[in-house]
């Protein structure tokens, strides 16, 4: 990667170019007192550096970005007429063409032959590209060159440094604050062009109330009744399922954890049980995935064959139980965090009453602190939605519209798991199907979190 | 005592029960997850071997035969064995990777040439399974892929003193393979590597910078608080969104190396950005507004006070967010399945932008595998993992414990 | 504006002040937001004196204070209106520098709040960031001296590598006096420098307070009358962010004009 060179030296005449300001705003303090200068050299340094980095960086980092679409843009212009359209049409020919002549040019043995107007645009696109990295390299660095003498010639005793750095720090931090707003936007719109895409071939009521679901037969673009089904009901409910069962088995244990840590639980049952949740929170999902296919549907499995029952090996009972199981540490946290909030006064007047110390929970605590239990809970939720490892390894993939427990079902994140791993053809209905099920998955768990979030934040609001 | 008062104690005692009840439910559960995980992979530390009798000329050395010499040295076992079915189960004790162990004792002692000298070898994943004891010689032949002739020849084996279980240092050395016993973690370890440097190296900065922008400059308005509000959502969006966002975003539109490190690195640092902004915001908080007003009074400005007193005071708690940041990163799988970390790699990976896995997904990959030795080979992986994340996790606590600062 | 305006314009026509005025506060309004905590002070600050300002909690004489040195500008949402000069200089104009202002105008605050570094480095702070100092031997020197002003060294020059917070509360709020003049500032403000303190702590503030009086100007807040009585020789009251009455100390407790001024200082409120 040549472009790193680049950026090592220009991070070194950075580097640089600090002690360089830095020096002459020394000089310029004329052996006095440095008090003399409005700043003090380090910010005069600081000054010339990002002068300096900062423009010339810009320029190599938008190079990035802009540079192979414009040279390719270019190459493809000078196609022959029928050539261009083709490349147009699909890049992807183009740019195995371009692998092609990159290995010629490295010495490897291209086996097929090359259609020579093909060669011809390849050639030149690496003609161009060598040009504007040569370019990029000369202008980059006279740049940051330029720029940092200009700046170090504006230095003076009065010159305000200071305020010039901080006000780019500044902006900087705001920048870097941006970045979750970006972060959520860029996801919306990801998931949504996508989506769009794929409501073009699959009709939206289809998606959403259809009963059916067998997107695998999209791929064979030959065979009859090749669109496949893109129903998205039966998903839906084998997610729900498993996110019951997961409900099911992680609030009653979460929150009496909770409890009994928080009321009753002395100093060292504390230090003994908190680790061990907290090491439970951190247990990767994909061992939970493998701890559910290795051990608990076995268990299941062996345990309803005794009893006289069929469990499928990827029944959604297992799948749910341990998702249940990865659940309890963060229910836990958050109701005892929620149950720590209410205040001593409310349980020292139930005490002073007489009540014992279960009742002052049962009709006390647990009643003030409903809200945070229910927000803990919705975000509890909202997680075994979009937990992927687990369901993909221990849950089915076949799409089975049951309310069984013992019978296999999929959920969405399986579907999005399994459409996208493996090959992929960026314009079949099967893989924008991933992103319709993303965008259904991201704003049902989105809806659930402002919820959950809102609903904490006004109980601790009630507290503090 | 009433009756209604014993009632109520006895209320009370059941209701402890519960609470105990959940506890104890809680970590029995933890228990049977780390044991039955640590008895199925401890086997994968170690490893069969099989003493061959090879003998190399130069002529093979010329030609590369190892693999036909290797096949000679397990067919001299038993010259009685000619049907061809047969043959290749014979030699099928041994891996399939024994010709390349021969190929490089040879090239590393070239004295060998021209003679017969014995060498050990791997079993096959079979054969190492059989071993270890963990299939039974009572189970009807037809259920195990061990069979009786083999059970015979290992057997033989054994009396002559040609078989040993060593620890399995490859194991922690080399890459993945089809064959188990040749498979390792190494490959899946550098790539970890890679992608939490990346991932460090974009989300530490950035999640700082702008906790310190919300924490002691923003002003409390609307676009702070949509920012606020942003970051909180954020933290609790599926981490298989990110991942349609890396795939959507980062490799279709940017056209980025699909199964890079680079493209991992940057998914799971946006993942990790909530978190790291979450506790860098409250490790500021912590921080005296007395401090700021001390180092204001004298004219420090912003960005002194900033720099000189309130982040010094606060990193234990930004490094202990981080490090449970990138733990969560470590341990993180989905995401890096959509940007096809999740391929069949050999070769270790040499910078973040070759194609590489990670531990998890690594983990994920054997688990699929039909081969029953990778079972072993998948918990042993996860050891390795839940190492990993215990002693990460175990610094975060001991800088909180340190450095922990009450004003 | 002169001085003698100045005075006239709060309602203190008849003394003639002979010192020269160090910091000057016309119509000085300050809002919080929708509420408005000043309203319209005009005071004048004479130089090389200490200067008191009393009131009851919330009246506004904290926000004064920290209006000298744009300590406010921190806070979210507080608007300052008005003409505050120091050295005849406009501090709210735009092209002042904080900065600047605040090496020059130095704040000792409530509680004693030392940075959690060493003795030594908490002195050295403040000249290290104004460029005041250039090496080892002539910190030591700017450490030694301020010290000293705040009659801390005998106490301190063994220990000057140990931490801040290692000191006594008094010890420490001595310390936060000497990190203050260790920039050699040309005013001191002080908010209610002893209430974190116990008696004798506070007897050796005070008496510092009068010795530092002879190189700086000196704003203190107080809520103990006494104190402003012991440590003044101007005192201005404040009530409800109203400047009410200001003048000479002695003549403020022995004889104050407004009907307020005497209900506080014979107690019947505040």
């Amino acid at each position: 990667m040549q472009i790193s060179y680049l950026v090592i030296a220009l991070l070194l005449l950075t580097g640089v170019s600090y002690f360089w300001g830095r020096r002459r705003a020394v000089s310029l303090a004329k052996g006095e007192h440095l008090v003399v200068l409005h700043s003090l050299p380090s910010f005069h340094g600081a000054y010339v550096a990002l002068w300096c980095g900062l423009p010339a960086l810009l320029l190599v980092a938008l190079w990035m970005i802009l540079e192979p679409q414009i040279v390719e843009a270019v190459v493809i212009n000078q196609l022959p007429a029928d050539r261009a359209i083709l490349a147009i049409s699909d890049p992807n020919v183009f740019k195995l063409l371009l692998t092609d002549i990159r290995n010629l040019a490295s010495g490897n043995i291209v086996s097929q032959t090359i259609d020579p107007a093909l060669q011809a645009a390849a050639n030149s696109y690496m003609r161009y590209e060598a040009i504007s990295q040569q370019a990029l390299f000369l202008v980059a660095l006279s740049m940051a060159i330029v720029m940092g003498s200009f700046a170090r010639t504006r230095l003076s005793q009065r010159f305000r440094a200071r305020n010039r750095v901080e006000k780019i720090a500044r902006w900087a931090m705001m920048t870097a604050s941006l970045i979750a707003i970006l972060t959520t936007v860029g996801i919306v719109l990801s998931l949504i062009f996508e989506t769009i895409r794929f409501f073009d071939k699959v009709p939206f009521d289809e998606f959403l109330f259809g009963l059916k679901w067998s997107p695998q037969m999209a791929m064979r673009e030959d065979q009859v009744g090749s669109s496949g089904a893109f129903g998205a009901i039966p998903l839906f409910a084998g997610t729900f399922l498993i996110t019951l069962i997961a409900m099911v088995v992680a609030v009653p244990i979460g929150l009496f954890s909770a409890i009994y840590m928080s009321e009753y639980a002395g100093p060292t049952m504390r230090s003994v049980v908190k680790p061990a949740l907290e090491i439970l929170a951190g247990v990767p999902t994909v061992v939970y995935g493998f701890f559910a296919a290795l051990t608990v549907a076995p268990f299941f499995r062996g345990a309803g064959e005794s009893l006289g029952l069929d469990v499928s090996s990827e029944s959604a009972l297992a799948a749910g139980v341990v998702m249940g199981i990865m659940i309890i540490p963060f229910i836990s946290s958050l109701s005892d965090d929620v149950m720590n909030a209410v205040p001593q006064s409310l349980r020292d007047g139930s005490y002073a009453l007489g009540a014992t110390q279960s009742e002052t929970i049962k009709q006390v605590i647990l009643p003030a602190a409903l809200p945070g239990i229910v927000g803990a809970v919705l975000l509890a939720v909202s997680r075994a939605i979009g937990e992927t490892m687990i369901v993909v390894m221990a849950a089915g993939l076949a799409a089975n519209l049951t309310a069984n427990p013992l019978e296999a079902v999929t959920t969405v994140t399986v579907q999005i798991a399994t459409l996208l791993v493996g090959d992929q053809e960026f314009d079949s209905a099967k893989t924008l199907a991933a992103f319709a099920l993303g965008l259904v998955l991201f704003v049902i768990t989105l809806c659930l979190n402002m919820v959950a979030l809102r609903v904490v934040r006004k109980y601790r609001e009630k507290y503090d | 005592m009433s009756e209604r008062t014993k009632q109520r104690y006895a209320a009370e005692r059941r209701f402890r029960l519960y609470g105990l009840a959940a506890i104890g439910a809680a970590v029995l559960v933890l228990a049977t997850l780390v044991t039955s995980i640590g008895i199925v992979g401890m086997p994968a530390f170690f490893q069969t071997y099989i003493k061959l009798d090879v003998t190399v000329d130069a002529a093979d050395v010329e030609s590369g035969r190892f693999r036909q010499l290797t096949f000679d040295a397990v067919y001299a076992f038993h010259p009685e064995v000619t049907d061809r079915r047969e043959k290749k189960r014979l030699r099928g004790i041994v891996s399939s990777g024994a010709d390349r162990e021969i190929r490089l004792a040879v090239a590393d002692d070239p004295s060998l040439i021209g003679t017969t000298f014995p060498i050990w070898v791997r079993s096959s994943d079979d054969i190492d399974i059989f071993i270890k004891g963990q299939v039974s010689r009572d189970l009807p032949q037809e259920d195990r892929r061990v069979k009786d002739n083999e059970i015979a020849w290992v057997d033989g084996l054994v009396e002559q003193g040609r078989v040993e279980t060593r620890f399995n240092f490859s194991f922690f050395s080399t890459g993945d393979s089809r064959e188990p016993e040749q498979a390792g973690i190494w490959g899946a370890v550098v790539g970890s590597f890679f992608t939490l440097c990346v991932a460090l190296a974009v989300s530490f900065p950035l999640g700082v910078l702008a906790a310190i922008y919300l924490e002691e400059y923003a002003p409390q308005n609307r676009w702070t608080d949509l920012i606020e509000v942003n970051i909180n959502n954020l933290a609790a969006v599926p981490s298989i969104v990110f991942g349609l966002l890396g795939l959507a975003m980062f490799l279709n539109f940017f056209g980025m190396p699909r199964s890079a490190p680079v493209v991992g690195g940057m998914v799971l640092a946006l993942m990790t950005l909530p978190t790291i902004i979450i506790a860098t915001r409250a490790a500021l908080k912590a921080v005296p507004p007395s401090i700021r007003e001390a180092a204001l009074g004298i004219g420090a400005s912003e960005l002194q006070v900033v720099t000189h007193h309130v982040v010094p005071l606060a990193m234990p708690g930004i490094l202990t967010g981080t490090i449970i940041g990138m733990a969560q990163a470590l341990g993180e799988t989905a995401p890096l399945l959509m940007i096809g970390m999740v391929a069949f790699i050999v070769d270790i990976p040499q910078g973040i932008f070759d194609p590489s896995t990670v531990l998890p997904v690594q983990i994920y990959i054997w688990a699929d595998s039909p081969e029953r030795a990778f079972v072993a080979k998948t918990s042993a992986a996860i050891l390795v993992l839940l190492t990993f994340l215990v002693c990460m996790n175990a610094i975060a606590v001991m800088l909180r414990k340190r450095f922990e600062r009450r004003w | 504006m002169s001085v003698a305006e100045q005075l006239e314009n709060s309602g203190q026509p008849e003394k003639a002040v002979e010192r020269k005025s160090k910091v000057i506060g016309k119509d000085i309004t300050v809002h919080y937001g929708e509420k408005q905590a000043l309203f319209d002070v005009n005071l004048a600050i004479p130089e090389h004196q200490v200067t008191a300002l009393i009131g009851p909690s919330g009246c506004g004489k904290s926000t004064f204070l920290r209006c000298i040195n744009r300590m406010n500008d921190v806070i979210d949402g507080c608007r300052v209106g008005g003409e505050l000069t120091v050295d005849g200089v406009d501090i709210y104009r735009s092209n002042i520098d904080v900065v600047e202002l605040r090496a020059r105008v130095g704040m000792v605050f409530q509680k004693p709040n030392p940075f959690p570094k060493s003795i030594y480095d908490n002195i050295a702070y403040g000249p290290r960031i104004h460029g005041q100092a250039s090496g080892r031997g002539e910190m030591d020197e700017v450490v030694e001296t301020s010290l000293r002003r705040a009659g801390l060294w005998d106490e301190a020059k063994d220990r000057l590598e140990e931490p801040g917070t290692s000191l006594s509360g008094g010890q420490q709020q001595r310390l936060c006096i000497a990190r203050a003049i260790a920039v050699n500032p040309d005013v001191i403000l002080m908010d209610e420098p002893c209430s974190a303190l116990d008696p004798i702590a506070t007897a050796r503030i005070e008496e510092l307070i009068d010795e530092l009086r002879e190189r700086f100007t000196i704003v203190i807040v107080t809520h103990s009358m006494q104190q402003a009585a012991r440590v003044s020789q101007r005192t201005a009251f404040f009530h409800l962010g109203v400047l009410v009455d200001e003048g000479e100390t002695d003549q403020i407790f022995t004889n104050p004009k407004d009907e307020r001024t005497q209900d506080y200082i014979t107690g019947r409120f505040g």
